[in-house]
């Protein structure tokens, strides 16, 4: 930089900020209005929750996955269940498998909601905020008819889901897919064309495809500087590779196509929990694997062997073949990967997490270099990080 | 009272200067902005529509601490995070109440680890605990109303916090 | 279209012992990953070779996980997950950690992503990464001691914090 330093000024964003989406801290040097430089300070959230998992085995280290992107929570639970099912090598049954993509979407739409809402409210308007908060109280309701809980269910299980769902749940599956459409419609009725809008989101925050991809961005984030990479269509698990639905992409890179990738997105979502609620086989929801897996209730009261297993797994947890995994699902920020490292015991010797907020927020200085302050807070929203993920 | 006697009675109402003072106090607690985590979910939850926690008087969430009445701790605090939270809560003007709300700012919640700090009452004062990992937005509004309730039992008379013992909210 | 995904582990073995002979040790598969045992000291040249070369373009480096083996020499081993998104392969480095130093090369020279996954295996167990342009804690506060993700290391923390 040609400016002295003397003309430099150092401000300090958060941690306790409206507009930083959670606990983060940026320390940015501006030149009068530029952003000369920006430093994300982070671990303000950081509650060891990879070394947890090395204290608890793979059953009762799940429930902690959903305090991870707290927005998504079912995604987590995917992930993790997904590693644990390869180091074990279980396989989780088809109506399982669909059930999984179903919640998985909606969990996609309801942080997508929150997003919108709370990227629109930082930039000043308001309304959006609570037009999205009223579909993502339907989905919201959705998962309470499942498993009682609004958020951190945990409904996602070794081996497939909890439960089966409720006979009501279908029903108001295809009341939201109903009038989800015309919901999207309205935010961008209110957002897309918008003047102001525009202007605060064209040409705002642009980063390369090259540089997107040497950074490790994924997600939306990717998808915006037009790279067509999703792990739902490179790596098809669950059952996406029978399910039709479109990957967006964006043109160049900036806050404005970031968004229109998740708007489509969330019809995208759409497609695909319509294409499961309509097609969803009979079956059972979880695998039958003895060796791993506890047996039923039924199976405990009627069998001694059933019993002891049943106490054996409760007691001293499952050990899988000794070995390591890389599993990784497409979440809603961007690859959510989880390396698990077993040595034959019941309990992860090691559990990495990558967290896609981590990465993608790495490239917050290269997006932000040059622009006005006023627009650093509509690349974060537009990264779209969550703190828990960031931080783990 | 003889020179009121019968002369103002429709323009006037005599009350005692707390319950007045407590009134506009107990329905007007502004929350300082500070979701930590998955709490604040919820509690943004309670803010809109649905839940609409503004009914009862929390009508913004203040970005400043220094034009908030309230402060809801709602996530996990850590030891990196603990000074940020103590200062915040230094910068709230008197009358100030807390509510730790959820599992973690409770009692650490399930991170008995290194870096999370095992309750937020080390640090700060806290008048209403709210169980739940998250608790739902009923259980927060009810902390809401009870800490109106605490509010409406202060006077002018002693010192603005209220000596009485927290109460806790079960899940 | 991505392509679909396939096994390119002996591909990948051969075109390396021809190129760049001695550099990786074994290859071993878990999983349904590949992984490649590569000597310490010919890391960023392996790196590189599989960012740029056109038959490979693993230009997506989507992890570094440090794994404290505790009771083995070397302790520390370092696992790398690499992606090629042109044509869609995976693959996993693994690095054994030098015991005296506690270091290894520094890939941010080669990936942008490894800049701040170094600083959190630095900050987390403690192993190093020469030629890194800023190498310091990224989560615990800068003061702080330890290193919490060690396994000798107690999850609830030292008494003296």
């Amino acid at each position: 930089m040609s400016v002295s330093d003397a003309r430099l000024m150092t401000i300090n964003i958060g941690p306790q900020h409206p507009s930083t989406h959670g606990v983060l801290r940026l320390i940015v040097e501006l030149d009068a209005e530029k952003v000369v430089s920006c430093t994300p300070d982070i671990g303000f959230l950081h509650r060891g929750i990879g070394k947890i998992a090395e204290s608890l085995t793979y059953e009762q280290f799940l429930p902690y996955t959903d305090r991870l992107d707290y927005l998504a929570c079912f995604i987590n639970n995917h992930g993790w269940a997904m590693a644990a099912e390869k180091l074990f090598g279980i396989e989780p049954p088809r109506r399982a498998e669909y059930l999984r993509v179903l919640l998985a979407e909606l969990a996609r739409i309801e942080s997508h909601l929150i997003w919108l809402g709370t990227h629109l409210l930082d930039l000043g308007a308001i309304t959006p905020l609570f037009y999205c908060f009223r579909e993502k109280e339907m989905i919201r309701d959705l998962f309470e008819e499942i498993c009682g809980a609004r958020m951190t269910h945990a409904f996602c299980r070794i081996g497939g889901v909890r439960d089966d769902v409720t006979p009501a749940f279908l029903p108001k599956v295809r009341e939201f897919a109903a009038i989800f459409p015309k919901a999207i419609r309205e935010y961008e009725s209110l957002i897309t064309n918008n003047p102001i809008f525009r202007a605060r989101t064209r040409g705002v925050g642009v980063i390369s495809a090259e540089k997107a991809i040497d950074y490790g961005l994924s997600g939306p984030s990717l998808r915006g500087s037009g790279v067509k990479w999703d792990l739902r269509k490179a790596e098809p698990y669950a059952a996406y590779a029978e399910l039709d639905f479109e990957i967006p992409v964006g043109g160049r890179g900036d806050v404005y196509d970031r968004y229109l990738v998740r708007m489509e997105e969330m019809r995208q979502s759409l497609r695909l929990i319509t294409q499961v609620a309509e097609n969803l086989p009979a079956g059972p929801v979880l695998a039958d694997a003895p060796q791993f897996l506890r047996p039923s209730k039924a199976e405990f009261h009627r069998n001694m062997q059933a019993m002891i297993r049943y106490f054996h797994i409760t007691i001293h947890g499952a050990s899988p073949p000794p070995g390591e995994v890389y599993a990784a699902v497409e979440g809603t920020k961007g690859e959510v990967g989880f390396y698990v490292v077993s040595d034959g015991g019941p309990k992860p010797i090691r559990v990495q997490l990558r967290g896609p907020s981590f990465v993608n927020l790495a490239a917050l200085e290269e997006m932000a270099r040059g622009q006005y302050l006023a627009d650093l807070v509509a690349i974060i929203g537009s990264i779209d990080i969550v703190l828990g993920e960031v931080d783990r | 009272m003889g020179l009121i006697d019968d002369r103002f009675e429709k323009n006037f109402a005599t009350d005692a200067v707390d319950t007045v003072l407590n009134l506009g106090r107990a329905y007007s607690l502004w929350p300082v902005a500070y979701g930590l985590a998955c709490c604040a979910i919820e509690m943004i939850h309670t803010m809109t529509a649905r839940w609409d926690l503004a009914r009862f008087g929390a009508e913004v969430f203040r970005p400043s601490p220094r034009q908030a009445d309230v402060m809801i701790v709602a996530g996990t605090v850590t030891h990196k995070m603990a000074p940020i939270l103590r200062r915040l809560y230094d910068q709230m003007p008197e009358p100030k109440f807390v509510i730790a709300m959820g599992g973690c700012a409770t009692a650490g919640g399930p991170f008995r680890t290194y870096s999370v700090v095992q309750g937020v009452d080390t640090i700060v004062p806290v008048d209403i605990y709210v169980e739940g990992c998250p608790p739902r937005p009923e259980n927060l509004i009810r902390a809401f109303i009870l800490l109106q309730e605490r509010v409406k039992q202060m006077t002018i008379a002693k010192s603005p916090r209220v000596p009485a013992p927290p109460i806790r909210i079960e899940a | 279209m991505i392509p679909a995904q396939r096994d390119i582990g002996s591909l990948l073995l051969g075109d390396l012992a021809e190129r760049l002979p001695g550099a990786v040790r074994e290859l071993s598969r878990s999983c349904g990953e590949c992984y490649l045992r590569v000597e310490p000291e010919r890391l960023k040249e392996l790196a590189r070779f599989l960012k740029e070369q056109q038959a490979w373009q693993f230009a997506f480096l989507a992890n570094i996980s440090p794994v404290d083996w505790l009771t083995r020499a070397p302790r520390f081993e370092v696992v790398y997950h690499l992606r090629s998104l042109v044509f869609n392969y995976r693959l996993g480095l693994k690095v054994d950690v030098p015991d005296q130093s506690l270091s290894l090369p520094s890939l941010t020279g080669v990936w942008r992503a490894a800049d701040w996954l170094e600083r959190e295996a630095y900050d987390l167990f403690g192993v190093r990464f020469s030629g890194h342009p800023d190498l310091r804690r990224i989560m615990m506060p800068e003061d702080w001691q330890g290193h919490p993700y060690r396994r000798d290391f107690p999850l609830a923390g030292r008494a003296a914090e």
